[in-house]
């Protein structure tokens, strides 16, 4: 195997890999502040589509990316009110949203499915979301509204009893990971492919959410399992080139398997379970209780 | 300014009501995305919800579409009545579409009669044992089975892809990934000659008599009923809590393998990548529509099986993506968790 051929994977591997990164780092603050959000394959969507229609028709960037950005502001925004203010079930609430997203997508991005565009450089991205991975280990494990964060993710009664308020910091976890998803969708509309696809985020969704537990829950270990993932999912389009006769499903499946082995690993000790994941993830919070 | 409070008194009118609310508040902002997109609501929901079931064809097709939901929500509801959220339908009924196909690709020349009991058997069995992997890792290890069961749904579909790009591919199938058809003793028979649906809409309706009475009448739906209320209760009372998770995720497994088993047997009749329309996640949503009740259940199951159609319809004669379907069925998930609140709280404004 030739150096060209390894540097050209490294660096698919690089690009491809980037909307996991942004999509996980935000489930992972999510599910730091106790939130469990399964509709980042809905949000992603959305975001692609709104970014790529944006661009079509006003051909500015700035414009696409912003607008981009406010879908998954009011994307998640219902769904924060729905889960904080109406208590839903975080789970159905969560799958409400992807399923909506998916639809909504196909529906809002019909007309320009094919429309050829300039796609941006993506290795702005690239560096934003390593910076990005930083400042979030940085802000969750240094400042104190990081600590206040984890402190509700913990234990949302005790943060409350502490003074701290529990629905407002979960609004602004969810909303940055709804962000965050929608940047991923932006991305890949907009640099990776550079085109808009219908359900064109192809189950990266869900690999982030897996991400987010097989990294237990720490943006290092978000960024080197992001990379692990990305891959391994590059080398399954590469097998000949290493040399390799498994069949390709085997490294399809393997993020997945591989999540299961950690969350097995991890839950298994009760230690290890509170040292890794937030205790009050998925437990909804009644102020009034 | 609004003021909520918590409901002493349990209404089971506003209960059963508002999934009803949800349904109409889905229809009025549906009428609004059609005017969005410079269609006549009042045409569009003709189009959307009338006109697929005004024939014999049509009223076939929202059996179709109903029976694999239905009878996937029917088996998640024992799970979610226990508080256990078994997402991972869709893997479940993928492993009863391999077990059980797998049955009929292996006897591929039988005439027998057995042949077909036997796919339904190994299909439940498929379902069953993919579900019993979420309820060790559970009860052994103390995973996380929201998470656990959504992972081996993508397992399970690379699974299936493996098989159907590779040991089952029809050698005269122009190299597509599917398998060979299965023999006539192994496809499901239908109900009426030339419409595709087929005798599973006797098993659901079976599933959902069982159902009544195992809540209705039975220690068991009444052990379920009291550990999905607190789980301390349940362990206080003496129940075994951990083998009420695992007779429940069998139970939902065995009932989402069937439904694979009757789709890959009923109106596909080979096996290829895409066996389901996310049934397995829809009827997530049939199962809260249908408020975890056995007769709702039946009722939502056709509700949404029309917003499948629907949506068809859309695509043929509005020129909308057949993901609008996905929007409604959205939108009324929303709406139904939304009108949770005024069951649980008064809402008044002082």
């Amino acid at each position: 195997m030739s150096i060209e051929l390894i540097i050209g994977i490294l660096n698919i591997v690089l690009i491809s890999t980037t909307p996991l990164v942004f999509a996980g780092i935000g489930e992972l603050v999510t599910e730091k502040s106790g939130v469990l959000n399964l509709g980042l394959e809905g949000l992603m969507l959305v975001g692609a589509v709104t970014g790529f229609i944006t661009l079509v028709l006003t051909g500015n960037y700035f414009y696409s990316l912003f607008l981009s950005i406010i879908s998954g502001i009011i994307l998640s925004g219902i769904f924060a009110f729905l889960v904080l203010n109406l208590m839903t079930n975080q789970i159905a609430t969560g799958l409400a949203l992807t399923i909506f997203g998916i639809g909504l997508s196909a529906m809002l991005g019909k007309k320009f499915a094919g429309t050829p565009i300039d796609g941006l450089n993506p290795y702005y991205f690239i560096v934003i979301s390593f910076l990005l991975v930083f400042l979030v280990g940085y802000f969750l494990s240094k400042t104190k509204s990081g600590l206040i964060v984890r402190a509700v993710g913990e234990n949302h009664n005790s943060a409350y009893a502490l003074g701290y308020n529990v629905i407002k910091t979960r609004y602004l976890t969810i909303i940055f990971g709804g962000v965050m998803s929608s940047l991923a969708g932006y991305y890949i509309s907009i640099c990776y492919a550079p085109m808009w696809q219908e359900g064109m985020t192809a189950g990266r969704g869900w690999i982030a959410l897996a991400l987010v537990v097989f990294a237990t829950w720490k943006p290092w270990r978000l960024l080197v399992g992001a990379y692990i993932f990305g891959g391994v999912a590059i080398m399954q389009m590469n097998l000949q080139a290493f040399g390799v006769e498994l069949p390709g499903q085997f490294f399809n499946m393997m993020p997945y398997i591989a999540t299961l082995i950690v969350l097995v690993f991890i839950s298994s000790n009760k230690v290890r379970l509170k040292l890794s994941a937030p205790s009050c993830l998925n437990i909804p919070y009644e102020k009034n209780s | 300014m609004i003021k909520v409070q918590l409901r002493e008194d349990y209404s089971n009118l506003i209960f059963y009501l508002s999934p009803l609310v949800a349904v109409a508040l889905t229809l009025f902002f549906g009428s609004f995305i059609f005017l969005i997109l410079d269609l006549s609501p009042i045409e569009s929901f003709k189009i959307f919800f009338i006109s697929p079931i005004s024939n014999s064809y049509g009223i076939s097709e929202l059996f179709v579409k109903a029976t694999p939901l239905a009878i996937i929500a029917l088996g998640l509801s024992y799970c979610f009545k226990n508080n256990i959220y078994n997402i991972g339908a869709e893997g479940q009924l993928t492993m009863g579409a391999i077990f059980g196909g797998g049955i009929g690709l292996l006897f591929n020349d039988s005439t027998s009669v057995f042949l077909l009991p036997l796919m339904i058997l190994f299909g439940a069995i498929g379902g069953a044992f993919w579900a019993t992997i979420p309820a060790i890792l559970k009860t052994k290890f103390n995973t996380n089975e929201i998470l656990t069961s959504l992972m081996l749904t993508y397992v399970a579909l690379f699974i299936l892809d493996y098989f159907v790009v590779g040991p089952w591919k029809d050698p005269a199938g122009y190299g597509l990934p599917k398998s060979m058809p299965f023999p006539d003793a192994g496809r499901l028979p239908v109900l009426f000659d030339g419409l595709r649906v087929h005798i599973g809409v006797y098993f659901a309706i079976i599933i959902c008599f069982i159902t009544y009475i195992v809540y209705n009448k039975t220690l068991f739906g009444f052990k379920l009923k009291v550990s999905g209320l607190s789980s301390k209760a349940s362990k206080y009372a003496g129940f075994k809590y951990k083998n009420l998770i695992f007779y429940t995720f069998i139970i939902s497994g065995a009932c989402a393998g069937l439904a694979g088993l009757f789709e890959v047997s009923g109106p596909i009749g080979l096996l290829y990548r895409d066996i389901s329309p996310n049934y397995g996640f829809t009827a997530i949503i049939v199962a809260f529509l249908g408020r975890l009740n056995p007769i709702g259940i039946i009722l939502s199951s056709l509700l949404i099986a029309l917003t499948y159609l629907g949506a068809e319809d859309a695509q043929l004669f509005l020129k909308i993506p057949s993901a609008v379907g996905f929007v409604f069925q959205g939108l009324v998930l929303f709406f139904l968790l939304g009108t949770d609140f005024l069951n649980k709280y008064r809402v008044f404004i002082k």
